[in-house]
């Protein structure tokens, strides 16, 4: 498969120098069935730049302490890296206060957390939960268990044929409900939602407003405050971060008023025989000894998308995009089959496809020999499934590290896998 | 390509492109059970007769049907052991069953570190015949689930037919 760079060059979508980008990621010069690596599942995970796992090492070679624990000075520049990386954080997603940025195992724990906090403390039989047929299981399951605890009612936003959001029935449906959850991009097909004038009608029906921004924190400029989020969860693992990080905000006023999620040490100020005081937020929502290094590593996987700037990486994708509905379909005609909002200003970069009736599953098993990484399955969306009428799909995700000729490797692997299951 | 020749046999994209025994049997009195593969999406249903259930392993499972959807390994490995379990005792197809998931590397009685398959698994009177076709999906490992996932799912439609 060779790759003509000058053609990449001249062709390089957005303002990102994705050849020097992709130097910057060890994993990215590695070989797969002795082909070049190309790596097309950031939605899953994102791949780690060197910085990130050098801000790693450097904490457990130079600093490494138990945070918020002792006097001596390891254990002083252990709190003040992650407190750092804390206040960048907050910076990255338009929060006005580093204390309302809790850190989390995950974008899962992060939305769990909302549920047995926030959730068990507001919601009464009876009320009603509104989510989407876009979201992810770990923005279903922790409400349905929550639902089914508190004798709750959960409605969800249908989609359009193009898997956008369907509002026109909002307001009834907004009826009762008093928290909305929802995706701020389809980990599936890609759907940017508007989140904005959701929270708006949100706000006016008395509901608060939970955004999974999994999908959109790495890969769009993120302000909580015009998002008009009470809520904003995301992950470290898919925005060049290590895995075992996540981070939850939430409005100050609601994680003061939240009782706390798990209990332990750090997340308290006094413990007596007959019961404890929780600290203040965030640290009543981060019992035990956080992942510091993740935490910093996090922080470095800031700055390095702050470098490249959020609106280039945005526009960048949204080339890539738009190159990549354009290639496949103009290559494949009827033989692809591309899911989601055909429009790249509309979308992310996560597509899900069908091919050929070639099962996802043994397409990315093909496509694995060519050194393509592409996603089959469901993807934790099965109510999504069920609505396009498949029982998994590959998809195809990219990220600042990916150009036009990964886009068109995956094509010249699709085209063998064609051949191979011709029947 | 020489890897993929060794999961994607001739047999087996035969089963995949025309599967056997597909369909549904009325239930009841036929016993109809789900099987998921949770990493992938894959879903199968099974459907059995089992004459004089009363009788354990002596009984037979006279009609077989394989409904669901997955991937060429799920369901051909699904088709192919539709056409070997039908018409046998329960017996037997519990040796089959012990065969195949030992030519799969999966040792119910604990972990065993053979990893070279053997032509004779101990214990398995009955051939695996066409089944063998399957035995390069143990160099795919993430693709076993697909590979057994009928046999869990006809499995627990023995134990159901053989506990109502």
């Amino acid at each position: 498969m060779a790759i003509d760079q000058s053609e990449v060059e001249q062709h390089a979508p957005g303002e990102l120098d994705v050849l020097r980008i992709k130097s910057d990621f060890p994993i990215l010069s590695r070989t797969v069935h002795d082909k070049p690596l190309v790596f097309l599942d950031s939605a899953a995970s994102s791949q780690k730049p060197r910085s990130v796992l050098q801000a790693m090492d450097t904490y457990y070679e130079t600093i490494n302490a138990n945070v918020h624990r002792a006097a001596y000075t390891l254990a002083e520049e252990a709190t003040n890296a992650m407190e750092a990386a804390r206040s960048k954080v907050a910076a990255f997603i338009g929060a006005t206060d580093a204390n309302e940025v809790v850190f989390t195992k995950n974008a899962t724990e992060s939305i769990n957390l909302i549920a047995r906090s926030w959730g068990v403390a507001n919601l009464e039989p009876g009320d009603a939960i509104l989510l989407t047929h876009l979201e992810h299981h770990a923005n279903i399951v922790p409400w349905q268990q929550l639902a089914a605890q508190r004798e709750l009612e959960i409605r969800w936003i249908p989609l359009t044929a193009d898997c956008q959001l369907d509002l026109s029935n909002l307001d009834s449906l907004l009826d009762g409900v008093k928290i909305v959850s929802l995706t701020s991009m389809s980990n599936v097909v890609g759907t940017i939602t508007p989140v904005r004038a959701i929270a708006d009608a949100a706000h006016a029906a008395g509901a608060v407003v939970a955004v999974d921004a999994c999908q959109s924190v790495p890969h769009l400029p993120t302000d909580v405050h015009q998002l008009g989020a009470d809520f904003l969860s995301f992950s470290g693992h898919k925005l060049l971060g290590p895995t075992g990080i996540g981070v939850l905000w939430a409005r100050k006023e609601l994680l003061a008023a939240m009782p706390p999620f798990l209990g332990g040490g750090g997340m308290i100020l006094d413990v007596r025989l007959d019961g404890f005081v929780a600290a203040e937020a965030p640290h009543k929502f981060e019992a035990g000894t956080p992942p510091i290094a993740e935490i910093i590593g996090l922080g470095a996987a800031i700055d390095y998308l702050n470098n490249l700037g959020m609106e280039a990486v945005r526009q960048h994708e949204m080339a890539l995009t738009a190159f990549a509905l354009e290639h496949l379909s103009n290559r494949f005609g009827d033989r692809i089959s591309l899911y989601g909002p055909q429009s790249a200003e509309l979308r992310g970069g996560a597509m899900s496809f069908a091919f050929d009736e070639i099962h996802p599953h043994d397409l990315s098993q093909v496509l694995d020999q060519h050194g393509v990484c592409v996603r089959p399955g469901h993807h934790c969306a099965k109510p999504l499934m069920r609505l396009l009428g498949v029982g998994a799909t590959a998809r195809a995700s990219w990220y600042v590290y990916n150009n036009e000729a990964d886009i068109t490797a995956l094509g010249d692997a699709l085209e063998a896998a064609g051949e191979f299951f011709s029947f | 390509m020489s890897g993929l020749e060794d999961l994607y046999r001739e047999i087996i994209l035969d089963h995949y492109r025309s599967p056997r025994n597909r369909g549904e049997l009325d239930s009841p009195p036929a016993v109809r059970v789900e099987g998921f593969n949770p990493l992938c999406g894959d879903e199968i249903v099974v459907y059995i007769d089992v004459d004089d259930a009363a009788s354990g392993d002596a009984a037979v499972v006279t009609d077989i049907r394989i409904g669901g959807q997955g991937c060429s390994i799920s369901q051909s490995s699904a088709s192919m052991m539709s056409a070997a379990v039908k018409g046998r005792s329960i017996g037997e197809i519990r040796d089959l069953t012990k065969s195949f998931k030992s030519m799969m590397s999966i040792h119910e009685e604990g972990l065993d570190a053979e990893t070279e398959p053997q032509e004779d698994s101990a214990g398995a009177e009955l051939k695996l015949g066409d089944l063998e076709a399957l035995r390069g999906v143990v160099k795919f490992p993430v693709r076993i689930k697909c590979a057994t996932l009928g046999w869990n799912t006809l499995q627990q439609g023995i134990d159901e037919a053989l506990s109502s």
